[in-house]
């Protein structure tokens, strides 16, 4: 099961986060920058799947912004992995080549995709037609 | 408040904000959530698939026990209707499973769980990956329910596999069809064990071996992400061949083909090939496969620049370790320890004691491997393990003057752990007088460098090192004057730990009131541990929690040691009395009193005491009449093992004094499983009965799995005797009835007391007792090896006193002693003598009874 799914650049700050099993507000804060300390710290050589407290960590680096994926032991790694990426793909789809300001004007619109992907820490859905397909028809209304 | 009202309104950006902004940020306990849920519940009922599927997805993500009491019943329906559309359907599925995980009492099992399988059938790939991830929760809490998702998994899982790459164009990612799919179903498949049915069995493993074939296959596409999506889909399979365990050939193939990904170039990859190796390894059909790959684990261990990866192969070779390899992954280990991270080095420390305990052929390298890992690693090696080491030390005597010499040899060393310290200041302090006799490590020199280090030393330490000194002043009395002088000294009898100083003053008081005897008996040598269940073992299931490598300890486990929670010590006796014990009457109802006992010294060489325990995991004994061998090894020594089987250890602890005995029968349930109506009953024959009298206690009916019952037993000597009483045991163990009977050794030579005589004395009561009945003369041939000591030994164990110079031949023994009884006292002598050459003995026994010089000669000709 997913944990939580975060994004996060360089400099440590957050540009999304969901979390599929709650926590305290103020102990996510805490949460996301212990977390990205321990993706920063590693290089390039190193596997992307950390040991944390109780947990995995799998993330992804994408240019400036890195994409962490908290899961508990039953989930298959490298499946989440890729993920990862396919999600990066689609948002790409969505927004035409994406980059980290989109995902900050556009924080809802990528939610919707998130929720879209991923329901109660299980993936459910990755057919990339499908997860635009209901924001596209919200797009065509807005514009009308 | 605004997103509340944002979600009655009609339009579906505003639900969606209104929703979106709720599932991010109201958790369960917000007051907001009756109104909350009056709006899902609209939306749910109104029929649009949109509304429907917003509504379903908060309920998804905020999930709280209210809203599981009002929707908990609906979902279902929701999701096996007809006609809800598809996306309603994935949304109620996970919907459903959230509910479950927060109220499970709350989803009631109804006829709606067949519908839920049928759903894997669906056409939509969206809906069959949601149900699946509902099912495969659903199934591990009942599994009966859902069995028949097996055969449509496993169909599923085939048509997905061996599809074409046209067929399932939307979810074929990068040329891998549903990647994610087949990890769900795969796992889902991981919740039962392997089909009976052969029909799907054999799809099963069609579908197994073309995943492993795929892979093998040279990849469709350059991209990273197809190899990565495939080897998603490679290693949940993996990990399904390895959970059924029934197929020898995939696992096989598997393990190969791991080990072809701890080279690959990709760090992810490695650390997931030794992963999965991990479990692979405790499987009986592939364990050998996977030590071939022993190298390049070693290999990666010393060049893998990632820790975790690291730490997943110092997994991996705890996991392989097996008697081959065991030395050389335990070298390796260590030089790993050296460099490790300082998080993971207890449990580091932990496994290298474990595997050098399991695997130690030769139990000197034992010694040597745990003192490496107190230098190396020294605070992290937990109590237990150096516990253990001092259990395994005192209970195999072959290894003490080895051990004795090596850590007199690394507290040489100028910089010393603390653990070292305390290690070898207990076993100079038991076994010092074993070095003693070389110059380099005589007694001064062994104290005075213990001594060096105490004042660095915290004060449990220094405790346990003032235990050690007192010992040294019983076993080397030349440096007595020295100890006591430090123990005089003011920081010791004034120090400020209470512990200390109250050591310090009784120990000083010891050394300087007591006689050399009772000093003997006070600072005896340890008995051996008994064993119990090992704690090192638990501690470090403790620390790695649901980790599979300590399971795979539990499976691999034939023999359970223990670790004592500190020395404790138990009462040992032999049937001599020296001089009179201050111990209490033996009769009485106190507590057993440690009576006293043979000096140390002249225990040099024999092992009749100690050995007790230790061999008990040997051959089980036979019952009744064939324990003859167990009793002949009862003759001269009163504690030990008596019987064993695969159910009960019974042992035995006893001590006699003139025509008085207690003996002490302990009932060791080795099962886990309660004993019921557990009766033991002495039966003495006849005439038996009027010549010795025996009085037990009652014993509890019922014995716990794994626990120890005590029976006391006390013997009285009428007068002599020939036969042995019989211990019958009667239980119920599971449905049967077990009867175990075995002759207990109680014999004439018991009641035997050495009496000290010069030489004259001795050759006048020999002519006394000139009588032909009352001598009785036996030839037999040897049958253990005619060591002199060991001679000497059992004819003390057996009662007489061992006369020196009395005999003008000095290989022969001559011994003298006194049996009790309650009406007379028998005078008894008897002479041995050996022909090495021959290898034949020649014992003559005179007593001032005929029947006794029988029974005696029968008993002792036994023993050599």
């Amino acid at each position: 099961m997913i944990k939580f799914f975060l994004m996060v650049n360089k400099q440590g700050q957050t540009r999304l986060s969901k979390y599929y099993e709650h926590i305290e507000i103020n102990k996510r804060t805490l949460l996301e920058t212990e977390v990205i300390k321990s993706c920063l710290s590693r290089s390039s050589e190193q596997c992307s799947f950390i040991e944390y407290k109780d947990f995995k960590l799998i993330y992804r680096q994408y240019a400036a912004l890195f994409i962490v994926v908290g899961v508990n032991d039953i989930e298959n790694e490298m499946a989440i992995y890729e993920f990862i990426h396919n999600f990066v793909e689609v948002l790409d789809e969505y927004f035409s080549r994406v980059s980290e300001l989109d995902i900050m004007f556009n924080l809802d619109k990528v939610h919707i995709i998130l929720d879209e992907m991923v329901l109660n820490g299980c993936i459910v859905e990755t057919n990339r037609a499908r997860i635009l397909a209901p924001l596209l028809i919200l797009d065509k209304m807005s514009e009308s | 408040m605004e997103a509340v009202n944002l979600l009655s309104s009609n339009r579906y950006t505003e639900k969606q904000i209104g929703y979106l902004f709720i599932s991010v940020l109201v958790n369960s306990n917000s007051e907001l959530i009756r109104l909350i849920n009056n709006a899902i519940k609209n939306d749910l009922a109104s029929r649009n698939p949109t509304f429907m599927g917003l509504a379903l997805h908060c309920i998804a993500s905020v999930g709280s026990r209210e809203m599981a009491e009002a929707f908990a019943g609906e979902i279902p329906k929701t999701l096996v209707a007809g006609d809800t559309m598809d996306s309603v359907k994935q949304s109620a599925a996970l919907c459903l499973l959230r509910l479950y995980r927060t109220s499970p009492d709350l989803v009631p099992m109804g006829d709606w769980t067949s519908r839920v399988v049928h759903l894997l059938n669906d056409q939509h790939l969206g809906v069959v990956t949601a149900a699946t991830s509902l099912i495969t929760t659903l199934a591990q809490k009942n599994p009966e329910e859902f069995k028949t998702s097996v055969s449509l998994a496993v169909s599923r899982l085939s048509r997905i596999v061996t599809s074409a790459s046209t067929d399932l164009q939307d979810y074929t990612y990068y040329f891998v069809p549903a990647p994610w799919l087949s990890v769900k179903l795969l796992r889902l498949l991981q919740c039962y064990p392997p089909p009976e049915d052969p029909a799907v069995r054999g799809r099963l493993t069609e579908c197994l071996e073309t995943i492993l074939n795929k892979a093998q296959e040279p990849p469709k596409s350059k991209k990273v992400q197809h190899s990565n999506a495939k080897n998603a889909v490679l290693f949940e399979a993996i990990s399904l061949i390895i959970h059924h365990d029934s197929e020898p050939n995939l696992l096989v193939r598997a393990c190969n083909q791991l080990g072809q990904f701890l080279q690959h170039r990709e760090t992810n990859l490695r650390y997931l090939a030794l992963e999965s190796m991990c479990t692979l390894a405790s499987s009986e059909f592939s364990h050998e496969a996977v030590k071939t790959h022993i190298e390049t684990v070693i290999n990666a261990l010393k060049t893998e620049r990632d820790v975790s990866v690291r730490q997943r192969a110092v997994d991996l070779l705890y996991a392989m370790c097996d008697r081959s390899n065991a030395q050389q992954i335990v070298a390796e280990m260590l030089s790993y320890l050296e460099t490790a991270d300082y998080s993971i080095r207890e449990e580091i420390v932990l496994k290298v004691a474990i595997l050098a305990e399991k695997y130690a052929v030769d139990y000197t390298w034992y010694v040597d491997t745990i003192l490496n890992l107190i230098r190396i690693a020294g605070d992290y090696v937990s109590e237990e393990v150096w516990y253990r080491v001092i259990q395994i030390v005192i209970n195999r005597d072959d290894v003490q003057g080895y051990a004795a010499k090596t850590v007199f040899e690394a507290l040489q060393a100028p910089a010393c752990h603390e653990n070292l310290v305390k290690v070898g200041g207990y076993i100079l302090g038991e076994f010092g007088n074993l070095i003693a006799g070389d110059p380099r490590s005589s007694p001064l020199i062994q104290f005075n460098l213990l001594h060096s280090k105490f004042h660095l030393c915290s004060v449990p330490t220094r405790a346990l090192l003032l235990s050690t000194y007192i010992k040294f002043v019983n076993l080397f009395p030349e440096v007595k004057a020295t100890i006591q002088d430090v123990l005089r000294s003011d920081s010791q009898l004034k120090n400020a730990d209470v512990e200390l100083q109250q050591r310090a003053v009784e120990y000083l008081r010891l050394s300087t009131v007591a006689s050399t005897d009772i000093l003997a008996t006070v600072l005896e040598e340890m008995p051996p541990f008994p064993e119990r269940e090992s704690s090192i073992l638990a501690k470090l299931k403790k620390k790695k929690g649901p980790s599979t490598v300590t399971d795979l300890e539990e499976t691999k486990r034939d023999r359970s040691i223990d670790v004592n929670g500190g020395p404790e010590p138990a009462p040992a006796s032999t049937s001599a009395v020296s001089t009179p014990s201050p111990s209490a009457d033996l009769l009485g109802l106190g507590a057993a009193p440690p009576a006293p006992a043979v000096p140390p010294a002249s225990a040099g060489g024999g092992g009749l005491l100690v050995d007790v325990f230790s061999d008990s995991a040997s051959a089980v004994a036979p019952l009744a009449p064939g324990s003859e061998d167990n009793f002949a090894r009862f003759v001269c020594k009163n504690n030990g093992v008596l019987f064993e089987n695969q159910l009960l250890q019974i042992g035995l602890k006893s001590e006699f004094r003139q025509n008085l005995g207690r003996m002490f029968i302990f009932y060791g349930n080795k099962t886990s499983t309660q004993f019921l109506n557990f009766t033991p009953t002495l039966i003495c024959a006849d005439d038996l009965q009027a010549n010795l009298k025996l009085q037990t206690k009652p014993v509890d009916p019922t014995v716990d799995g794994g626990a120890q019952v005590q029976q006391a037993v006390n013997i009285e000597c009428l007068s002599d005797f020939t036969e042995a009483p019989v211990l019958n045991l009667q239980f119920r163990y599971g449905g049967t009835f077990q009867n175990v009977s075995v002759k207990l050794p109680i014999t004439l030579n018991k009641f035997f007391q050495p009496t000290e005589m010069a030489s004259q004395d001795f050759f006048q009561r020999w002519k006394q007792l000139s009588n032909p009945q009352q001598e009785v003369q036996n030839i037999f041939k040897a049958k253990h090896p005619m060591d002199t000591e060991i001679t000497k030994a059992k004819i003390i164990g057996f009662g007489s006193a061992l006369l020196e110079e009395v005999d003008p031949n000095p290989a022969n023994f001559v011994g003298a002693g006194i049996i009790h009884t309650k009406t007379t006292q028998i005078g008894c002598l008897l002479r041995l003598e050996p022909n090495l050459q021959a290898q034949m003995y020649r014992l003559t026994l005179r007593t001032s009874k005929d029947t006794v010089s029988q029974r005696l000669c029968e008993l002792l000709s036994e023993q050599f």
